[in-house]
């Protein structure tokens, strides 16, 4: 069953066509890395995914819900409950340490649970750096600390805007080894990157071009 | 965690939250000072006031009509008196504790050495013990506090309890002079009446006429004139309300007000309703209001109090616009951290719930703060312009609270506004 689906998406900025008729089809547990030059509308893409922007035109079903039509309020409920976010720039809040950045997202999704939360970061090997603040960890580790926090809700998807952004190749690697794990264990990922390396690990490779869809393939090199 | 996500703002926003929290102590520490002052302000205005001389005088009542009818000069006037007995009923009427002080006056002409001398008797400190229908009213009273301002500037007051007898005499500094008189001299004053040998206890400057007076007790005064036991007019020092429109219609003719508006004016400590109860205790009185003392009083505390309501609106409108610039910048430079709290789930209820929290809390320490240094503004502002301490009230802490309150959450609005509009989309993906 199909876990998302953009039917016919335009995003509009002035007379810029950011996102132009897009469609596209996510399955359950798939792992895809959406690809393409800068302004090609892969963020735009995001946000619309994530409910944090709405398309001008289209609609976007998830888990077989029409979910263009919610208020704001629906919207940041529903993103809260089936999303977990990962960034560029990591966007951890600085005066927390590691395992109460992680527990922000539960305090705004439900309860905090710090034994969860410690559990999330031994899942990106980050235990014993839980009482760190992010100011003492490295890119990489930081990097890891927003994916256990887009983990501890555990998400329908995960949605990672340039992830690999801001990190040397050893860092890299770390990550997309994350990335797999969480594939195996049966988590949707979308990637949105520019860097080919970290595109070809992806199942599926999208490509953007001028907000239309270049091409939509497998990729052939993906390992199990 | 929404403790120790409020802990660790103040942590990183020290500087910030320290502003808002000054801010809010400036503002809080003038409101404070000055609701103080203008609580009690009433009292020391009218204590301020009373010592520029008494506000209600007593006279006989033909006296009175003469000199309204014919407008008369004082000196025309046949001599009128009213007996000393009559004194004591100050003490019995409504508003008896409002009046603070009283004094007889008996003026008579008369020489000193062959130069013409003007003397009035008076009370000085005066020890009345009046009795009533069974009931003993007692007050000590008398021209030591009518005169406050008088400055002693040879010997001392004329103290009617610790002298022996009653010959003795205060004299101006300009009459001192002229008759080479010095605290401690004895001298000779006469009149058709008589001659009285009396000493000097003190000589004062006053800056008035009275500087070229003599002032004796009411008793040797009496002997001078041939008119024992009797005075010719009283001065009365009251604490009164400021005149409003029913004071200034009932000054016109108690009679045309309506029952209820009469008790209300009766029981209110207007000036016309303390002459009339005067009037009503002492039938063959006239009692008037010495009117340009008397209103101005009124005057003065509306527009001190006016001034003080301007200066605490306008420290509390420069304090809301002060946090109002605080806050926002705050915001603002938290926004990335705002939105990310946004992106993950948090309501916009949330987030200001949480940035308010933060501001009150600051908020309320300034308020702690200023309100202490309020209370230090408010006693300056009493020792140094009504010369006394000024009370704080409750009501104040309670009221600084709320307007702290408001102040705060008012300066917090564009805040808020923006923290509505924040967008987590453009925030995070912001730039790339
Ligand atoms: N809020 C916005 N207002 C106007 N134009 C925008 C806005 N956001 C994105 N765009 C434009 O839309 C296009 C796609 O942007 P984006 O999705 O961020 O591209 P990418 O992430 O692929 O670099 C760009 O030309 C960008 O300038
Ligand atoms: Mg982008």
């Amino acid at each position: 069953m199909s876990l998302l689906e953009l039917k016919d998406i335009s995003k509009i900025y002035g007379n810029l066509h950011a996102l132009d008729h897009v469609n596209l089809t996510v399955d359950q547990g798939e792992w895809i890395a959406i690809m393409g030059p800068s302004g090609s509308g892969k963020s735009t893409m995001m946000n619309i995914i994530s409910c944090m922007d709405k398309p001008t035109t289209g609609q976007v079903i998830f888990d077989g819900r029409d979910i263009t039509k919610d208020s704001r309020r629906k919207l940041t409920e529903f993103h809260r409950d089936k999303i977990g976010l990962v960034f560029q720039q990591f966007h951890l809040i600085n005066y927390l340490n590691a395992v109460e950045n992680v527990m922000v997202a539960q305090y705004y999704h439900s309860m905090p649970d710090e034994k969860e939360a410690l559990e999330a970061l031994e899942r990106v090997g980050l235990k014993d750096r839980a009482k760190h603040l992010p100011s003492q960890l490295s890119g990489g580790e930081q990097q890891r600390v927003c994916i256990a926090r887009a983990l501890i809700n555990s998400p329908s998807l995960i949605l990672a805007d340039e992830p690999t952004g801001n990190l040397d190749e050893a860092n890299e690697n770390i990550v997309l080894d994350l990335f797999r794990q969480l594939h195996k264990e049966g988590t949707s990922l979308i990637v949105v990157t520019h860097d080919p390396e970290v595109g070809e690990v992806a199942q599926r490779i999208v490509r953007l071009e001028h907000g239309k869809i270049a091409s939509d393939k497998k990729n052939e090199q993906f390992a199990e | 965690m929404f403790f120790r996500m409020i802990t660790g703002a103040f942590r990183r926003q020290w500087k910030k939250m320290l502003m808002i929290a000054m801010t809010v102590a400036l503002g809080a520490s003038i409101a404070t000072a000055m609701l103080n002052v203008m609580l009690s302000v009433g009292d020391k205005i009218n204590e301020e006031l009373k010592a520029y001389g008494s506000n209600i005088t007593v006279v006989p009542r033909s006296e009175a009509v003469i000199s309204h009818l014919y407008d008369v000069d004082e000196t025309e006037e046949q001599a009128e008196y009213l007996p000393e007995e009559t004194l004591g009923e100050f003490l019995t009427i409504f508003w008896a504790n409002n009046i603070v002080d009283f004094t007889p006056l008996l003026d008579t002409p008369a020489t000193v050495n062959g130069q013409e001398v003007p003397v009035v008797g008076a009370w000085f400190d005066h020890h009345l013990a009046f009795v009533k229908k069974g009931t003993t009213y007692e007050r000590n009273t008398g021209i030591i506090n009518l005169r406050s301002w008088w400055d002693i500037t040879d010997g001392t007051w004329l103290d009617e309890a610790k002298l022996k007898g009653d010959r003795y005499a205060m004299v101006g500094q300009k009459l001192a002079a002229t008759l080479s008189l010095k605290a401690g001299d004895t001298f000779t004053v006469a009149t058709d009446h008589g001659t009285e040998t009396l000493t000097v206890t003190g000589i004062f400057e006053s800056g008035d006429d009275e500087e070229g007076m003599l002032f004796t007790t009411l008793s040797t005064a009496q002997r001078l004139t041939g008119a024992e036991g009797q005075y010719k007019k009283a001065e009365v020092s009251a604490i009164t309300s400021p005149d409003d429109e029913l004071a200034v219609k009932a000054a016109k003719n108690p009679d045309l007000l309506t029952g209820d508006e009469y008790d209300l004016w009766y029981c209110t400590a207007y000036v016309s309703s303390i002459c009339f109860q005067i009037q009503e205790a002492i039938p063959q009185a006239s009692a008037s209001a010495v009117r340009q003392i008397a209103d101005s009083e009124g005057k003065i505390l509306e527009k001190t109090e006016l001034l003080m309501a301007l200066i605490t609106l306008m420290s509390l409108i420069g304090a809301t616009l002060g946090i109002s610039n605080l806050v926002t910048s705050g915001v603002m430079e938290r926004s990335a951290e705002l939105a990310l709290m946004k992106a993950v789930g948090a309501k916009n209820g949330q987030i200001t719930r949480l940035i308010l929290t933060e501001i009150i809390l600051t908020a309320l320490v300034g308020a702690a703060v200023g309100y202490f240094m309020g209370y230090a503004f408010a006693q300056i502002i009493g020792q140094r312009v009504f010369s006394s301490s000024i009370e704080m009230s409750g009501m104040v802490a309670f009221l600084v609270t709320i307007l702290v309150i408001a102040v705060t959450l008012v300066g917090s609005l564009p805040a808020v506004r923006m923290i509505l509009r924040l967008r987590p989309s453009e925030v995070l993906h912001g730039g790339h």
